[in-house]
């Protein structure tokens, strides 16, 4: 494994490819992006998570040139794009609404942005004929917008924003209206097209899988603010807060306060009359309140107490959703806390191990869990 | 279908007969074969035989022609670019003083507008024509055309233009590539009603026009104080056919359109 890993960001000598310095946008009274600062770099896969309303739109629209910002800059390369128009950027922009233009063909509409540019005749039909094969529009060519599915249609807007091979390629929620196995070959193919023409990517998504399988960093947003950028894996073992471990995956949150016990090792009192041992590098006083946050899948589930176990509870089952290679046992604690477990289901249903009110032991160990500040 | 009960029926009959059956016992005595308009003698065609070989009137239909044709596809360059501004020139000094200033022309008297403007071209020393009541036909009609346009401008969905601008097109490229194609049915609407308008125009028209330039309209009003003719009657009945082909054909153009769109995604919806 001589490959060196792609992590621009950790690079000082890294120039990043945008920069927002300070950004904030209001409309009217409301602030859509509070200011913000942020760098992306060159051949990222940027992915923008947050719930609806949270500003990666108007953050897409502001680097595409439809807003701009109230107060900080914008650099592109190092300039300052304020006074750039929309249509002198090298910028493509695949709009949520798809934006797909009714009165031309599918064919017309992914060749309008190359018709824009110097580009030959010939050259232009080989582009697109290569995007349609790219989105498997091939038999579409000839339809108008109407005249196709929804998932169709996403697919042309995608088509038409990557045909001019722009330097930065913003996509808001490409992918969300199509059935799950087209959406992971389109993720294949768009990491595929990233490797061989290196455009760096902003994408949008709602689905944290996806922003889990496709990007090189993950920014977890909420009221316009940036909570938390890293890559997938760090997102998800080791958020930052509450938020972002609520927001991104199933997560169990004990609350409780910290007790220092031992070295990078915290007794946490959550009610329960054992308290739970945690690994923590985050210091914490004797007696601060936290959250100790568990992903269901950490978390073991047995009919007898394991021997060696550093955290144990005894619990009956409350509730199991099936989800086919996984199950979820909602497992009620004497206190009456519900807590998560997952475990692979190896075995088939009929010979499950633990049924509805069964008593079962939960498990997990010191590092299983982040610390988190209340 | 619901059965109308027989008051729906009275009103409906009352309505619709105190509406077109004046043009309607206009048409039936242009092919009256007396000459006396009020008396019936039986069927004829031949008014509209003499209509055709009297210059007077053909010369008048020519100079109406020239002019409606001319101020309509005035009036629709102008009506749509004001119509244009005033709904995507986002906010600036003075917008909605100029959105209601346009609607101003629409309810103003005729006579006044036909009076104002002939003291404009007084004042400035232009001679009276053909080319005045282009002038005023396009300065009245061009209000409605803008109404038409920006109607549907309103609830034209701006992230087209704004993906035109994206992939690299100009704000003109933009407006000739995307926006226009998309409001071309309520454009031609639009020139289709100017059309109408300016056709009919008689009030605005007589005070604009000079002595070398009479319309249709202006003609028969002439002639009608010299006593009603058969021929007049003819003549009228060509003009309603201009005017109704006119208006149901820009009525039929939007309505067409819609149908058009919901069958196709009906269509789509099927393949998928
Ligand atoms: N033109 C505008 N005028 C006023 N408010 C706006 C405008 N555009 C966006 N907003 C507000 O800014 C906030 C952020 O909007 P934005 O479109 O960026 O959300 P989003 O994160 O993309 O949400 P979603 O996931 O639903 O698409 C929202 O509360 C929205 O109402
Ligand atoms: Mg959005």
């Amino acid at each position: 494994m001589a490959q060196t890993v792609f992590a621009p960001w950790d690079d000082p000598q890294q120039k990043p490819l945008i920069q927002f310095v300070n950004v904030t946008k209001r409309f009217g009274d409301f602030v859509a992006i509070d200011n913000l600062t942020q760098d992306i770099y060159e051949k990222e896969f940027f992915a923008l998570l947050g719930p609806s309303g949270c500003g990666k739109t108007t953050m897409m629209r502001m680097l595409a040139g439809f807003e701009a910002p109230t107060e900080g800059s914008i650099l592109l390369s190092g300039k300052d794009i304020a006074g750039v128009p929309p249509n002198k950027r090298a910028v493509n922009m695949m709009f949520q609404s798809y934006a797909l233009f009714p009165h031309l063909s599918v064919w017309d509409n992914i060749a309008f942005g190359l018709r824009r540019s110097a580009m030959g005749k010939d050259e232009i039909a080989a582009r697109v004929e290569e995007m349609l094969t790219l989105t498997r529009l091939g038999k579409f060519g000839r339809r108008k917008p109407h005249q196709i599915s929804g998932g169709q249609r996403q697919r042309v807007a995608l088509a038409r924003s990557l045909a001019k091979a722009p330097k930065l390629l913003l996509l808001d929620e490409p992918l969300g209206a199509l059935d799950k196995k087209l959406r992971q070959d389109t993720q294949f193919e768009l990491m595929d097209i990233q490797e061989t023409t290196g455009t760096t990517f902003v994408i949008v998504t709602h689905d944290q899988e996806e922003a889990m399988t496709v990007a090189s960093r993950v920014a977890v947003m909420d009221e316009g603010r940036i909570i938390q950028v890293a890559t997938p894996e760090k997102i998800y073992e080791a958020p930052n807060s509450v938020y972002v471990a609520d927001f991104i995956g199933d997560v169990n949150i004990l609350e409780g306060t910290a007790k220092a016990n031992g070295d990078e090792s915290y007794a946490v009192d959550w009610g329960n009359s054992v308290p739970a041992i945690a690994a923590s590098q985050r210091p914490f006083s004797d007696g601060q309140k936290a959250h100790l946050a568990i992903r269901p899948e950490k978390i073991a589930i047995s009919a007898e107490r394991p021997a060696d176990a550093v955290n144990a509870v005894q619990g009956k089952v409350l509730d199991i959703a099936y989800l086919g290679n996984l199950s979820t046992y909602h497992v009620e604690l004497p206190t009456g806390q519900v807590i998560k477990a997952q475990s692979a289901n190896t075995r088939r249903v009929s010979r499950r191990a633990y049924t509805w009110e069964d008593p079962v032991w939960l498990s997990w160990s010191a590092t299983a869990g982040v610390l988190l500040e209340a | 279908m619901n059965r109308l009960s027989p008051f729906n029926v009275v009103s409906l009959t009352f309505g619709f007969a105190f509406l077109y059956l004046p043009m309607l016992i206009l048409v039936i005595f242009s092919f009256n074969e007396s000459k006396l308009v009020t008396v019936w003698a039986g069927f004829s065609t031949q008014w509209y035989g003499t209509l055709f070989q009297n210059e007077a009137f053909l010369d008048a239909a020519w100079v109406t022609l020239k002019v409606a044709v001319m101020s309509s596809t005035l009036a629709t360059v102008l009506g749509t670019m004001a119509a244009y501004v005033l709904v995507r020139g986002g906010r600036f000094m003075g917008r909605t003083l100029f959105s209601g200033m346009i609607y101003a022309p629409l309810v103003m008297p005729e006579v006044i507008t036909g009076l104002s403007l002939l003291l404009l071209f007084i004042g400035i020393g232009m001679d009276r024509g053909v080319m005045t009541i282009v002038l005023a036909h396009t300065t009245f009609s061009m209000c409605f055309v803008s109404v038409v346009v920006s109607s549907r401008l309103s609830t034209f969905d701006r992230s087209l233009e704004e993906a035109a601008l994206d992939l690299g097109a100009s704000q003109f490229d933009a407006f000739r590539l995307v926006t226009l194609p998309i409001i071309a049915p309520a454009v031609i609407s639009g020139w289709l009603l100017a059309f109408t308008l300016s056709l009919d125009d008689l009030v605005i028209a007589s005070f604009t026009t000079g002595p070398a330039a009479t319309t249709l309209p202006m003609k028969i009003w002439s002639s009608v104080r010299l006593g009603v003719s058969p021929e007049i009657n003819a003549l009228s009945s060509i003009l309603i056919g201009i005017v109704s082909v006119g208006v149901i054909t820009a009525s039929l153009l939007s309505k067409r359109h819609a149908v058009r769109v919901r069958r196709e995604e009906q269509a789509a919806q099927r393949v998928t």
